[in-house]
């Protein structure tokens, strides 16, 4: 059994590949099932985001299993797999565990910490799950998974620090103003920029949003997209006097806020303090507003060099997550070692005792005359014998040290004495008693 | 002496807390806030069974001299400090207050600790309800006092475009002006009740209710001080840094009037050698 995934992310493929190559949420199932019928496939599951397309699968035959799914993943998607088998990245076994924990810790992730990720490995295997694509060791591994990346969120600060600019804006705001439910906030500008400020800022749970621009009808379109309120441009005054936080985006050439205008407001807003934030180029707000008592200015340039060390204390970060990685890695890969061997042992164990039994219940009924002490003791040699000569073999089996041949032995033994595989639920039995 | 036991266990208790106060700054693990406030509140108890059995064994209010006022001044920041820790979740306040408490409880164990008889004019009615509102005024001003100095700690980083380590372990800037704002609005009166039932004290034990002595001129000057503070928040808006600046200048005229007076200027309220 190996588990194996194959993939591409943003470090290896294009936009245009991951596009080609992402999976439908609503196509799911079906791809799932198609992946789930190839012959060399025990379990499978599929995790597609905009950054990343990833195959889990559990084989027996790496080798069939790995170029089976390569074609899959062209016939699936209609592209020659010439076109994308560069940006595949293939990893078995121990790697392939070390990989997935990272994903679910967002590790790999573009932006190191993110948390969405873990979020969407959730539902890829909830998906699995109800397609009954999964099994017992992809359980097993997505359930450790997601108690790594807990444990690195936990155990790191990860991601305790806003890394973007605008999680920095609103950092940076509740540092203010605690929580941002009853803030006012005001956009100067209707342009991109302000619709993006603002959409984030409504997702922080601000209680209003009042907009102005130049060109009224621009304010009043973004106004009605957003759910905010229209000032009149001549009428900015008013909004400065209510608003909490302005953000600033327009393409004037000169500044709009100026310092003695916003001496005058702060003394009728009697110092309620104000944030201002000012994202245009040139400056739209003049730089010794931020000098004013209970005036906070931040600019652009501000803003990404405080996410820019933020992401150096991430990086940081990340180095810790890795060691608690690593040590999920060697649990699992000792786990799933012993699920191997384990039920060899059982299964052999099972197959001696049942021989026994039977021949023991052929010679109790040629022998009827048997007393109840003598057939206690011919149970107890017989027994004694099975152990004996099982005892040697167990216990070099069950010597760790020798993994090459331990594979080899398994191999042999379940040959040579024809012994079934187990079903899940006997593993799974195991994987509780262990 | 039970009292003097009980005293020694809440200043190791303290001194604990204050330890995983520490480390919390440092590590930031709920874990360790919750114990730190655990143990402070073991400390605390501790702290109040010896108060009780001091005063059972003198058999007056035991806030007479200046071991003793030192201990009753920590007992009630330490009794604000864990009021505030229901109210408000600022777990860094711990940080703050128990270490201001625990350097009180040292520096009254180093005084004399012996139950003297009561002098004469310390027996009497309104001696309890003096000391306990005055005390209780200086607890929450000092609660004022840190909420202050953390605002101009978060205000410089935020003025100067940081968002390092310090600002993360500090509350925001609005918590920090609220639970200014709440201490001087419980705080004031509190000291003005003290002021009042001191006058009022005063009247029986030396026939006049004001007498101009350095520890009531004091009191006075920190009372106006507040009073100013609270004036100006009022009608002009004066919060933020101003009032956060205004509450560690109060603090300073506070302190000075309980342990400055005390220990450099003579007068009535100066009882024992110390």
């Amino acid at each position: 059994m190996q588990l194996i995934i194959l993939g591409l992310n943003h470090k290896t493929a294009p936009i245009e590949i991951r596009e080609r190559l992402a999976f439908q949420e609503s196509e799911m199932e079906k791809a799932l099932s198609q992946a789930h019928s190839l012959p060399s496939l025990k379990e499978n599951m599929i995790l597609s985001t905009c950054n990343r397309v990833e195959v889990y699968a559990i084989s027996r035959e790496p080798e069939k299993a790995i170029q089976e799914l390569k074609n899959f993943l062209s016939r699936y998607h209609e592209l020659p797999l010439k076109e994308f088998e560069k940006s595949l990245y293939l990893l078995i076994g121990e790697e392939a565990v070390r990989h997935i924990f990272q994903v679910a810790s967002s590790l790999d992730s573009m932006v190191v910490g993110e948390p969405q990720i873990l979020g969407q490995i959730k539902s890829a295997y909830a998906m699995a799950t109800e397609s009954r694509t999964s099994g017992i060791i992809l359980h097993r591994l997505l359930h450790r998974a997601f108690h790594v990346a807990k444990r690195v969120r936990t155990e790191t600060r990860i991601g305790d620090s806003a890394v973007s600019v605008s999680s920095v804006a609103v950092e940076l705001a509740e540092r203010i103003f605690g929580s941002l439910e009853q803030r006012v906030v005001l956009l100067i500008g209707a342009g991109e920029m302000c619709e993006l400020a603002a959409r984030h800022l409504v997702a922080s749970g601000v209680e209003k949003i009042l907009v102005t621009n130049r060109t009224y009808d621009r304010a009043v379109t973004l106004a009605q997209e957003i759910k905010g309120e229209t000032i009149r441009f001549e009428e900015m005054a008013l909004g400065l006097k209510r608003a909490d936080i302005v953000i600033s985006a327009t393409d004037s050439s000169q500044h709009l806020i100026r310092h003695d205008q916003i001496v005058k407001v702060m003394k009728e807003r009697k110092q309620k303090p104000i944030f201002f934030i000012d994202i245009a180029d040139p400056r739209d707000v003049e730089p010794s507003v931020g000098d004013i008592e209970n005036v906070y200015l931040y600019n652009i340039d501000d803003l990404q060099k405080v996410a820019n060390e933020n992401m150096k204390d991430r990086e940081k970060e990340a180095r810790k997550a890795e060691v608690i990685v690593q040590e999920e890695v060697s649990k699992f890969v000792h786990w799933y070692q012993s699920l191997e061997i384990t039920p060899t042992i059982i299964a052999l164990k099972k197959k001696f005792e049942e021989i026994r039994k039977r021949e023991l219940e052929k010679m109790f009924s040629f022998h009827p005359h048997l007393s109840e002490k003598e057939r206690q003791s011919l149970e107890a040699l017989t027994s004694a014998i099975v152990n004996k000569i099982l005892h040697d073999p167990l216990t070099r089996l069950k010597q760790k040290d020798d993994e090459a041949m331990a594979d080899f032995y398994l191999d042999t033994l379940r040959t040579l004495f024809q012994l079934p595989d187990l079903t899940a639920e006997e593993r799974m039995e195991e994987d509780e008693d262990a | 002496m039970m009292n003097i036991y009980f005293f020694k266990f809440a200043s190791l208790f303290y001194l604990l807390g204050t330890l995983f106060y520490s480390v919390y700054m440092i590590l930031l693990k709920d874990l360790l806030s919750k114990l730190a406030a655990v143990i402070i509140t073991i400390g605390f108890v501790s702290h109040t069974l010896a108060l009780l059995a001091r005063y059972v064994e003198a058999d007056y209010t035991p806030v007479t001299n200046l071991h003793e006022s030192l201990s009753f001044f920590a007992w009630m920041i330490i009794g604000i400090l864990l009021i505030a820790n229901l109210k408000y979740k600022i777990k860094v306040l711990g940080a703050f207050l128990a270490p201001i408490a625990l350097i009180l409880m040292l520096f009254a164990f180093a005084l004399p600790k012996e139950i003297l008889p009561l002098a004469p004019v310390l027996r009497s009615f309104w001696h309890p309800f003096h000391i306990t509102f005055a005390f209780l005024g200086n607890a929450i001003f000092t609660l004022a006092f840190c909420s202050g100095v953390m605002y101009l700690i978060q205000e410089h980083q935020l003025k100067s475009k940081k968002m390092g380590a310090v600002a993360k372990r500090l509350p925001s800037l609005k918590v920090l002006d609220d639970l200014n704002y709440r201490a001087l609005t419980f705080g004031f009166p509190l000291l003005t009740l003290g002021i009042i039932t001191g006058a009022v004290w005063a009247e029986y034990a030396w026939g006049r209710y004001w007498g101009w002595d350095p520890k009531e001129t004091w009191s006075l000057i920190t009372w106006f001080l507040y009073a100013a503070m609270l004036h100006q928040r009022l009608t002009v808006g004066w919060r933020g840094r101003k009032a956060a600046i205004m509450a560690i200048v109060g603090f300073m005229s506070l302190i000075f009037t309980f342990l400055g007076v005390n220990l450099l200027l003579p007068g009535l309220h100066a009882y024992s050698n110390w």
